[in-house]
């Protein structure tokens, strides 16, 4: 990868002209080979054969290349506050824009966690100043994430948080999880929840099956996911409140949310790569960049998650960005920290769905576009006249090695390290900037 | 052991677990551990097949019969033995396992011996290592000589382990000497079972080749060996079982118990021992149906020949 500074953070009203690229709308659902005009900080225009001559409009040629809405990613952590040595807001943006993510949604468990309004307006003055991704925070469902009491929901939600959840861990009481799911239907906020029952998970490292039993790692039952995403289904019917579960990863989780979503419940879910690409195997030789949580499941549960995209169970795929250094990952299994990069391979990981299981390519770019968005309630991965330019321009059939040491993110633990992948975001605009050039 | 075995020479760098090992491999360990005890027996001099050559026992985890074992395996063979344990090390002060490591590495030795409280945690230190490393016990994972030096007391009293019929009874979920018998036993032939309550059961045990039991009556029925496992008293206070004397009674080995194994059934347990948790105290005392401190003496046997093995590769 070009590393001779591909980014561009200054500010300019430049106009660009993308020539000839195949525009994907994943609103319309059609790929359609067209022109699109950026003007002051939007898209002012999508049409057949846009001729300008003017010497302030930049023309690219984007022959044989894909236009598509940026990538907006439900579920990053971005390491600032607290945690710079694995990430900051910057390294994080710089991944972010070199993988085509526009927009990121970043967890709250940060050090201090993100419980209270001046943390959110902080991070976000931090963002703009970075000014390479859009990036909007969840609130701490409780404060510091403890699970206890609720935290200042509202007075976050006016600050800009879009979600409120305890990031990595579950609210695992049913009684606060009742009232939160109450409390924010005023102002019809969105409740995410990483599903995981505590008590039954505690002390666990992987997926309890034949894997860990042979490993001698102490497993994490796959029910417990179910069993919390089932408790809270009680609860959503009984507040009625918009209810979104996050990475999810067992079959059994799948199945119930699509029964859920045929009875018509305000739930929805998203899932991550390495839990439709990869399965518990990859723990061979305690891997410990294999270690994630959810923990890597079966390859029956990985197949189902297929299904579950397929069918429009699962609504979103997530990077589940978890930057870790090496003082986090080089120990024993047991020792080492949860967690994977994802910013740089999302787009890659979400084409192999349309490569090796032939998902339609315009579903595929919804599920990281349109979907999250619109669970989010975010005006955002659109393609069409008037929105902001957030775009991201890739090739489709480009083949790469993913080498973790050319990442832009300060970590470089991802479970997919040395894999070959095809599909490369080259070019990412946000509002109508151009950001990262490859 | 009858058959002339085709190995010349032990074909791996480490010794890190019996899974995976092939039965030539085993039982050349068996074969090489097998003339150690005769000689042990017989007069049981110094020798000096690993003169000059050196050996670091490092114990992340109390032990005393192991850490001893290897180092009385060394200097019978003449090696020049160094233990490090952690209480007096840098390791307390945070030093990582792979910076242990390479320090160690540093010193060039022979071979290192390694127990670690991690599964994994000696695989990983074999990664960074030069010289040969052998896994005296990580976490629940394995402890490969621990189920040869069981091997090596059962042909003591039987002809061969194939078509025995043997038992490995208690804290199964828990147990690196569960894992590496169980391997190693499958490998050789064994028909392996293992007995306990449900609550130390691993999942899907079974996939690993063993029948399972609930109840020591049914799991012992005609069995010729009974492996006892040692029960960590901090179990109880993980509600695994409810006490030491419920646990006793269903899985204790007994004399009334022992009625269901073959008449002429043997008793291992790798020690130390809880005596009235899992095994009756005269029972172990007694030396036709207690194999305990036999297994102490093959120990060593064993541990000379791997440490020969692995050292003298030519």
């Amino acid at each position: 990868m070009n590393k001779n500074n591909p980014f561009n953070n200054k500010r300019n009203l430049k106009s660009y002209l993308l020539k000839n690229g195949k525009v994907i709308n994943p609103k319309t659902k059609k790929i359609e080979k067209k022109d699109v005009l950026i003007e002051n900080k939007v898209i002012s225009s999508i049409e057949k054969n846009i001729s300008m001559n003017s010497e302030k409009i930049e023309i690219i040629n984007c022959e044989n290349l894909y236009v598509s809405p940026g990538f907006v990613d439900m579920r990053v952590n971005l390491g600032e506050p607290g945690l710079e040595h694995k990430e900051t807001i910057e390294s994080a943006c710089m991944a972010a824009a070199s993988g085509g993510i526009t927009s990121m949604i970043c967890m709250p468990n940060t050090s201090p966690t993100i419980d209270q309004p001046a943390i959110i307006q902080s991070i976000q003055r931090k963002a703009r100043e970075v000014a390479l991704s859009k990036v909007f925070c969840t609130g701490c469902i409780t404060r510091e994430s403890k699970g206890e009491e609720i935290s200042e929901l509202q007075l976050m939600y006016e600050s800009g948080a879009v979600g409120f959840t305890d990031g990595n861990k579950s609210v695992s009481n049913a009684r606060v999880m009742r009232r939160a799911l109450n409390y924010v239907k005023s102002f019809d906020g969105l409740v995410i929840q990483h599903a995981e029952e505590p008590e039954l998970s505690f002390g666990g490292d992987v997926n309890e099956s034949e894997v860990s039993t042979r490993m001698g790692l102490m497993g994490i039952p796959s029910y417990t996911e179910a069993m919390i995403v089932e408790r809270d289904l009680w609860l959503v019917k009984d507040t009625n409140c918009r209810y979104h579960v996050s990475h999810i990863s067992t079959k059994e989780t799948v199945e119930i949310i699509r029964n859920a979503k045929k009875k018509g419940m305000p739930i929805t879910c998203d899932t991550a790569p390495p839990y439709f690409l990869l399965n518990e195997l990859s723990l061979e030789n305690y891997r410990t960049f294999s270690k994630l949580s959810p923990p890597l499941r079966s390859e029956d549960d990985r197949k189902e998650i297929i299904k579950g995209l397929f069918d429009g169970t699962i609504d979103a795929i997530v990077s589940d960005h978890t930057p870790q250094d090496q003082d986090a990952k080089r120990i024993p299994f047991k020792q080492a920290e949860f967690g994977g990069v994802g910013l740089e391979t999302l787009l890659p990981m979400t084409l192999s769905l349309v490569k090796n299981e032939k998902l339609d390519l315009v579903k595929a770019i919804s599920l990281i576009t349109k979907n999250p968005s619109d669970i989010l309630g975010l005006n955002l991965g659109k393609i069409e006249t008037g929105c902001d330019a957030d775009l991201a321009i890739f090739n489709l059939e480009k083949p790469w090695k993913i080498k973790p040491e050319n990442f832009f993110s300060k970590s470089k633990n991802s479970p997919f390290d040395g894999i070959l992948v095809e599909g490369l975001n080259l070019i990412t605009f946000v509002r109508g900037k151009l950001v990262f050039k490859f | 052991m009858k058959e002339e075995n085709k190995l010349k020479s032990y074909p791996h760098k480490h010794l890190l677990g019996i899974e995976g090992l092939l039965p030539d491999t085993i039982n050349f360990l068996l074969n090489l551990s097998q003339k150690f005890a005769s000689y042990l027996n017989k007069n049981g001099k110094k020798l000096n097949y690993l003169k000059n050559k050196t050996c670091i026992n490092l114990f992340f985890e109390n032990s005393t019969r192991t850490r001893t074992s290897f180092e009385l395996a060394g200097k019978k063979l003449g090696a020049d033995m160094l233990n490090i344990s952690v209480g007096t090390s840098s390791i307390k002060k945070g030093e990582t396992l792979i910076d242990t490591a390479m320090t160690l590495n540093a010193m060039q030795p022979d071979l290192i011996v390694v127990r670690h409280h991690d599964a994994g945690a000696v695989k990983l230190l074999s990664e960074k290592v030069n010289c040969g490393v052998i896994n005296a016990g990580d976490g629940p994972h394995e402890h490969p000589t621990q189920a040869l030096l069981d091997a090596l007391t059962i042909l003591s009293r039987k002809k061969s382990i194939s078509g025995l019929k043997i038992a490995i009874c208690g804290d199964i979920m828990h147990s690196r000497v569960a894992r590496s018998n169980i391997h190693l036993l499958n490998t050789l032939g064994a028909e392996v079972r293992v007995i306990g309550p449900a609550t130390l059961m691993p999942k899907d045990i079974e996939s690993l080749g063993v029948k399972v039991f609930y109840k020591m009556k049914d799991g012992l029925k005609n069995v010729d060996i009974i492996i006892m496992l040692r029960l960590q008293l901090e179990r109880m206070s993980g509600s695994f079982v409810p006490s030491v004397r419920e646990y006793f009674r269903f899985y204790g080995i007994d004399r009334e118990k022992l009625k269901y194994a073959q008449s002429d059934a043997l008793i291992l347990h790798p020690g130390p021992m809880n005596r009235g948790v899992e095994i009756d105290s005269e029972l172990a005392d007694d030396l036709d149906r207690s194999a305990i401190f036999e297994q102490v003496r093959m120990g060593v046997a064993v541990r000379m020949a791997c440490l020969n093995a692995l050292i003298k590769k030519d």
